[in-house]
């Protein structure tokens, strides 16, 4: 197996994680629902307490996600962190105050008292999903950055990676495309929450109101969602010349990713499948239908999937610089040696193990879906 | 540029010592409750369960502030450091990803089962939740530090002058360098120390307030003897830390030890208080003042022969003195002309490249591979650049030395009397002591990273890279920014934690 396989190997375990990552944002988008689906504490105390079962997952698969680019893509650890320097210092403290606040909140003598605590987790639950789904789509519509690895023989300026404006990332917050990916991704985030309290809280109060507001949520995703990919689909993408390359601009280049690899195309329409399965079955059905995070969260995760291997593969540069255009970022520019990629994918042969040991976990805790009678019984709780 | 430098070094310093207030607690409490849980498992008698789940509620609390300052500190390297991230980023991320992937996942997943599990899974299964969760911690200890350690040794790679980078091309000897492993095992084990004292000084704690003097009696017999293994392992790999830097970072022994002039059967300082730096530098002064020394004893821990020859920072800036492996020690102003011939020989290089001129790239291919064991003093203005604050690192070295001592006297003690039944709940003193020793424990451990990293300043990477050339290209006012921001919410953070812990010690077991 040659250097290129092993690139595009890791390009697709860094998809993978960022598609599972997106499904997990449903411990973001269910705490943007609390003040929606609880009307009184008890069943504020249920639904904080089935997220907070899951929120550490969130949580851990950030920051590997984090640590898998840093090893296999540095060139775009050092240029996207660096350079969008404050969009992702507010994701960060965005994350940072959710790690403390499902513990603190209900604890006594614990100074901010509870309030403060569900003010950070509706922070979190808003600004975490909305602004990741913003730095995601600047992986479309670009950044502006340059590149230029000899700096470093400069000892009065080495720095290799420059951002080319003073707003560091904020400027990516009022660019409209990269807005409607993060209303998308919050509205996702809203959808996998509502069917994720349907299956893991026992209480018909809630189930009926998670299914009333996911009228709302499931069909403003799956327009949001459409409206996305007909935008990308439009415009100009970021292409590179395999020979050389060189990046240019070519029109309808993400439509034409999807047309040029068909088993893409199948990845993307099997989520779409699954997503309007599962939303429909559960609108629908007359008997209380729990299972629909199954079908719209593996749809969402192939549906994402396909997004991310869209734009590092099939000559596409997955970083793209509106600045300096040949400074953009491809897998194959950007990327770790051959020696440090097999070393990591010898490593990356124990995520298979990580999902066993999680589903199991996970079953256990979840085998019984949660009551108000065990939020009234003693035990470990938020 | 300077004023980016200091204060991206102030945000990673006040991020790295937050989130190390938390970690220690973690991996030493985290075995402790292991032990204790086990106990239950055997014996299954309730007062241990309830023991168990006293500790671990402590243990949840300051875990989920870890889990706050840690991410930080991950996405730093790229937001704060981005020219070390690519520089490096080959090797250095790596550790980190395996961080992700081998120990995280099990420290979430398990400790969920460790709190949600009580009633749903067995007892076995549970203990075995609970083993995992400390063992992913420890595991997520041993690759940040092998990362960290390699910033300190840097091996298993090479300089590719195409990419700009140093690739990986040994990841054993990354994995295993001899600086990784006594770094792991000094720092695991200091944790224990701080775990030890912590559940021995809070339980001195309820014994004074007459709270469940019993439970908090069982939890001493625990604690004490752990924490005499812990500060026993703690001194045994801290003497091969220093024999490690006495190998490959001569200026940090040097700043430990306070030593400008360097000779042969050279003493450690006991105790001593240091002049200024600058008047030492002007020959005006003696190095140390009031102090003690114990005769031979650098030279010997230092290199295990008490002959050997120990350089001091003059020594260093000037060179000429015969190293350990027979070749002389060139002068630091040597090595920055070497540094500056391989950052200029890259340039030419990528340039013939450019030009297709193949005998220019050799040569200055050559003349790069010669010279890159000193790239990084190419960046440094001044030969006292290389020169760390060797008053703090001096100071700090003896604090941790000294006060982390004491605490073997302190468990020994409380063992002696703990497993001899003499009741020492009277003794108010040394129930006081205890308590005090928590915060002593962690003013302890801070200080050996102070050591650790103020004396290897100015380098972020041993020789290869300066602090000076590794940061970001963001502006000064927007470091200062979210430094100051950290440094709010992290305090609000910690007062609130600290708010609960007490409240839930109140409450006892």
């Amino acid at each position: 197996m040659d250097y290129n396989f092993y690139i595009q190997y890791w390009w697709f375990i860094i998809s993978l994680l960022a598609s599972v990552l997106v499904f997990l944002l449903f411990v973001q988008g269910g705490q943007t629902l609390i003040p929606t689906i609880s009307k009184n504490d008890l069943e504020r105390t249920m639904l904080v307490n089935s997220l907070g079962r899951k929120w550490e997952f969130t949580f851990t698969t950030l920051v590997t996600f984090g640590g898998s680019f840093f090893a296999a893509f540095p060139l775009f650890y050092s240029t996207s962190f660096g350079g969008a320097y404050w969009l992702w210092m507010i994701i960060l403290f965005c994350f940072i105050i959710q790690a403390i606040s499902f513990e603190f909140r209900k604890k006594d003598n614990n100074v901010l008292g509870t309030k403060t605590y569900d003010t950070f987790l509706l922070i979190n639950g808003y600004g975490g999903s909305f602004l990741l789904g913003i730095a995601v789509a600047t992986f479309f519509t670009g950044s502006e950055f340059s590149v230029n690895k000899e700096n470093i023989t400069n000892p009065f300026m080495p720095i290799i990676s420059q951002w080319a404006n003073s707003f560091h990332g904020l400027e990516a917050i009022v660019n409209p495309i990269n807005i409607l990916l993060g209303l998308t991704v919050l509205m996702l985030a809203r959808t996998n929450a509502l069917l994720y309290f349907i299956n893991n809280i026992n209480d018909d109060t809630i189930r009926t109101r998670s299914k009333k507001q996911l009228w709302i949520c499931g069909t403003g995703f799956v327009v949001l969602f459409i409206a996305f990919l007909l935008v990308i689909f439009l415009i100009k993408g970021y292409a590179v010349n395999p020979q050389d390359g060189v990046v240019f601009l070519q029109k309808n280049k993400y439509f034409l990713n999807y047309i040029e690899n068909l088993w893409l195309l199948v990845i993307l329409l099997s989520g779409v499948v699954l997503v309007l399965f599962g939303l429909i079955k559960t609108l629908f059905s007359k008997k209380l239908f729990t299972k629909g995070i199954w079908f719209v969260g593996s749809g969402s995760i192939l549906a994402v999937l396909s997004l991310f291997l869209n734009l590092g593969y099939n000559n596409t540069a997955y970083y793209p610089s509106s600045f300096d255009i040949n400074s953009s970022l491809t897998i194959y520019n950007s990327c770790s040696s051959l020696f440090t990629l097999k070393t990591m994918s010898v490593v990356s042969l124990l995520i298979p193990i990580v999902f066993a040991y999680i589903f199991y976990a996970w079953r256990k805790i979840d085998n019984k879906p949660i009551t108000k009678e065990e939020m009234q019984e003693g035990g470990h709780k938020y | 540029m300077e004023e980016l430098v200091l204060w991206s070094r102030a945000q990673f310093a006040l991020t790295a010592m937050y989130h190390w207030l938390f970690v220690p607690l973690t991996l030493g409490l985290g075995v402790i409750i292991g032990i204790m849980e086990t106990i239950y498992y055997r014996t299954k008698d309730e007062a241990w369960k309830k023991i168990t789940k006293f500790w671990m509620k402590l243990f949840g609390i300051n875990f989920a502030i870890g889990v706050a300052t840690g991410l930080i500190l991950e996405f730093q390297f790229g937001t704060n450091w981005s020219n070390y991230s690519w520089f490096v980023g080959d090797i250095f991320g790596a550790p980190l990803a395996i961080e992700g992937i081998m120990a995280f996942f099990l420290e979430a997943t398990f400790i969920a089962i460790m709190f949600f599990g009580w009633e749903k899974v067995s007892k076995g299964m549970h203990l075995t939740a609970t083993w995992l969760t400390v063992f992913g911690a420890s595991t997520s200890a041993l690759w940040i530090l092998i990362a960290n350690a390699w910033m300190q040794y840097p091996i298993g790679m090479s300089f590719n002058p195409d990419t700009v980078r140093n690739e990986m091309n040994d990841f054993w000897a990354v994995a295993l360098s001899p600086i990784a492993i006594n770094k792991f095992f000094h720092t695991v084990t200091s944790c224990w120390v701080v775990g030890a004292a912590a559940c021995v000084g809070i339980s001195s704690w309820l014994i004074i307030k007459g709270k469940d003097s019993d439970l908090a009696k069982k939890s001493i017999k625990i604690a004490a003897p752990f924490g005499i293994l812990g500060i026993l392992l703690t001194i045994y790999n801290g003497d091969g830390s220093a024999y490690q830097v006495a190998q490959k970072q001569p200026m940090k022994l040097a700043a430990m030890e306070g030593l400008y002039n360097g000779q042969t059967q050279a003493p450690l300082v006991a105790i001593g208080f240091l002049n200024p730096h600058e008047k030492i530098m002007n020959n005006e002064v003696e190095p140390l003042k009031y102090n003690v020394n114990i005769p031979y004893a650098l030279s010997f821990l230092g290199f295990r022969d008490i002959n050997a020859f120990v350089p001091g920072i003059n020594d260093i800036l000037k060179g000429g003195y015969t190293q350990r492996d027979g070749t002389i020690a060139l002068s630091t102003k040597e090595k920055m002309e070497r540094g500056k011939l391989a950052i200029l020989a890259l340039s030419d290089y990528k340039k013939a490249k450019a030009d297709g001129n193949t005998y220019m790239q050799d040569k200055n291919l050559k003349i790069l591979e010669a010279n890159y064991d000193n790239f990084g003093y190419g960046f440094l203005k001044d030969e006292k650049d290389i020169i760390p604050n060797v008053s703090l690192t001096f100071y700090a070295f003896r604090f941790m030395v000294i006060f982390g001592s004491a605490f073997l006297g302190l468990f020994a003690l409380l063992s002696y009397m703990s497993f001899k039944n003499i009741p020492y709940e009277k003794y108010k003193l040394l129930l006081w002591s205890c308590v005090f020793s928590i915060p002593l424990a962690y003013m302890v451990s801070q200080s050996g990273w102070i050591v650790a990293e103020v004396g290897r300043q100015p380098w972020v990477i041993q020789d290869l890279m300066p602090t000076s050339a590794a940061v970001s290209a963001v502006s000064s006012n927007s470091v200062i920014t979210t430094f100051i921001i950290f440094c709010v919410l992290f305090t609000v953070m910690l007062i609130a934690e600290l708010s609960i812990m007490f409240k839930q010690i109140k409450k006892g077991f």
